[in-house]
């Protein structure tokens, strides 16, 4: 909050006048050298991007001879059609990413804004206890295999969409952002105002402090949803089952191996055109398909994000 | 009352954390023994498995690997805590005293877009500039009249990849937590130096730096206390799983991990996790404790 203030104190104390350089600032010697170095890694992160489009559209033969490129010989749509014409798994792959992200994600705001406002507040007498139930989960681990063997012995989710979902639905990160955010966003004056009208803690938690926390409730939302589609951990240790794919894996799969996508799309794909396939171009153009969600909605996604890192790490 | 409500409230969250959380925990004894799966489910096979000491720690000590993913891990992880640290303060410094201030936000939001992406994703990146016949670096090789590199089998170059990438994919997101900690360094501060004639360089030195020393401090301790752990993706897709760079690309995760799935050594890879779980909390409690002792008030908990 102070800094918001702060800035607008400065926006205002520069902006009136003509273009009065503020006299603490940088050369213009050192701001075009600072320019050009970050731009320079700027360009780096979002170079191999477009860089993954370009060979996407690129002619497999030309590609075979001149290697990957940046300025193709010759351009093709060859990749994107042969997707269109037997991408039955891709398909397939994209619905189940889709179906665990927005089941993931509901089921994580849940969890998260319910724990995370219960600790948040100071008369519930048990607080401490679920808090450290909470923190000392990022303290230690019980590792990597006794959790496999919980999931496939236990709760027997192997090749189910839940072994996707329910092993990342909470973290206590999640709940640290939020509960920091319900403590310096929801102010106690309210809620002892409902509560002196006669709502529940249940009601002030649904019809007040929820409202109120929609900004955090975005931040976990996005933390979350960007977590599932990225996901590919629990399915290369569940996931069997070539129905129940998510597109990361897939791409996985497919990184050493084409015939993945052939043996499991069209039947009318046979031995000739499988040896002329597009190969490379057709992995290319699946990335670029698997990216460009998250491409597209990520300058609105960063604005959340840039908040909710603000606000996760302040101390309290 | 209240509580019941608050309880209520906790209840799912707090089921999750017991199935998902402290059931392997106790699963942990699993190191302890000889595990055998019992038809009668999780428990049985816990309790029926029989106990064998610390043999399984015995014989990932005996064997070379424990030395290799253990320094491997360690040097990776404080490659990346310090390195990330110098360039996201550094970028965050540069970016706050940029003149265009549109042109900085554009900056990050290029810079934002490698977090956003998984590895596998820029596994195929990686891909496009290694692959041997094809890649852009043996291209520029082959121009330049030298041999293409089996980029995938030659292990010398991969320390540097590794920590570049991961140096790469996260400066976005550091930058941004120390951009808005500057933010809210009140100005009245540069004001008064630059009156005392502090130029820019003795500005950054003498207030904002010390004024994120208690961030980078935390933020530090925190990732200290994930030294024992690694980002699998980096260690596993990127290197493609290529069995010629375990020297340099296997860790820890990725060696439980392949202890599950392939050799299907439960006991062993148990082991491992539990020695990953444990010195990982003991460096932890270190560091918070070191910190405790130099500034009280910079220990996290």
């Amino acid at each position: 909050m102070n800094n918001l203030s702060e800035s607008m104190e400065r926006t205002l104390i520069h902006s009136p006048g003509k273009k009065s350089r503020d006299i603490n600032a940088i050369s213009p010697l050192w701001n075009f050298i600072f320019n050009v170095g970050i731009c320079l890694f700027a360009l780096s992160c979002i170079f191999p991007f477009i860089f993954i489009i370009i060979i996407s559209f690129t002619d497999e033969k030309s590609l075979a001879i001149n290697g990957f490129s940046i300025l193709p010989k010759v351009l093709s749509l060859d990749a994107y059609r042969f997707l269109m014409r037997s991408g039955e798994q891709m398909a397939q792959s994209l619905g189940v990413t889709l179906l665990v992200t927005v089941i993931g994600t509901v089921l994580t705001l849940y969890l998260v804004s319910t724990y995370a406002y219960a600790i948040s507040r100071k008369n519930f007498d048990q607080r401490g206890f679920f808090s450290f139930l909470a923190f000392f989960t990022m303290l230690f681990s019980g590792g990597l295999v006794p959790s496999y063997i919980v999931v496939t012995q236990v709760l027997h989710l192997r090749d189910t969409l839940w072994a996707l979902i329910l092993p990342s639905i909470l973290n206590a990160f999640y709940i640290i952002v939020m509960r920091t955010f319900f403590t310096t966003t929801v102010p106690d004056a309210i809620i002892e105002s409902a509560k002196i009208d006669g709502a529940t803690e249940f009601g002030i938690y649904t019809r007040i402090v929820l409202p109120i926390s929609l900004p955090g409730i975005a931040t976990i939302g996005l933390f979350s949803t960007l977590g599932f589609w990225n996901d590919w951990f629990n399915a290369l240790l569940y996931i069997d089952n070539p129905n129940l794919i998510p597109l990361q894996t897939l791409l996985i799969r497919i990184q050493n191996n084409m015939d993945f996508i052939v043996q499991n799309s069209s039947k009318v794909v046979s031995y000739d055109i499988a040896a002329t396939l597009p190969t490379e171009t057709v992995r290319m153009a699946m990335v670029v398909l698997a990216t460009l969600p998250i491409a597209l909605a990520y300058p609105f996604f960063q604005k959340y994000f840039i908040q909710g890192l603000t606000i996760g790490s302040v101390k309290e | 009352m209240k509580n019941r409500a608050f309880l209520l409230l906790v209840l799912p969250g707090a089921a999750w954390f017991i199935i998902f959380a402290y059931l392997p925990m106790f699963g942990t004894i699993i190191a302890f023994k000889d595990f055998r799966i019992h038809p009668g489910g999780f428990f049985e096979s816990v309790f029926k498995s029989e106990w064998v000491g610390f043999k399984n720690f015995e014989f990932l000590f005996s064997t070379d690997d424990a030395y290799i993913i253990t320094r491997n891990t360690i040097l990776y992880n404080v490659g990346l805590i310090f390195l990330g640290l110098i360039l996201a303060v550094t970028l965050a410094i540069i970016m706050n005293e940029l003149l265009n201030k549109r042109l900085a936000k554009f900056y990050q939001t290029a810079m934002f877009m490698p977090y956003f992406l998984s590895w596998v994703i820029i596994s195929y990146f990686v891909f496009s500039f290694l692959n041997v016949e094809k890649g852009v670096f043996n291209q520029i090789l082959v121009l330049f009249g030298e041999d293409p590199v089996s980029w995938y089998s030659e292990t010398k170059f991969w320390p540097y990849f590794l920590i570049f990438l991961g140096l790469w994919k996260n400066a976005g997101y550091g930058s941004v937590v120390y951009l808005a900690a500057i933010a809210g360094i009140d100005r009245s501060y540069y004001e008064a130096a630059m009156i005392d004639g502090a130029t820019k360089w003795n500005q950054i030195k003498y207030i904002t730096l010390p004024m994120l020393k208690p961030l980078m401090i935390i933020l530090t301790v925190l990732a200290l206390g994930g030294i024992f752990r690694s980002d699998f993706g980096l260690f596993y897709q990127v290197p493609r799983d290529s069995g010629a760079l375990y020297p340099v690309t296997n860790v820890i995760d990725t060696f439980v991990y392949r202890g599950l799935t392939i050799m299907g050594d439960t006991g062993m890879s148990t082991a491992t996790g539990l020695y990953q779980s444990v010195v990982g909390l003991i460096l932890v409690l270190l560091a918070n404790y070191a910190v405790r002792k130099i500034e009280k008030d910079y220990a996290v908990f």
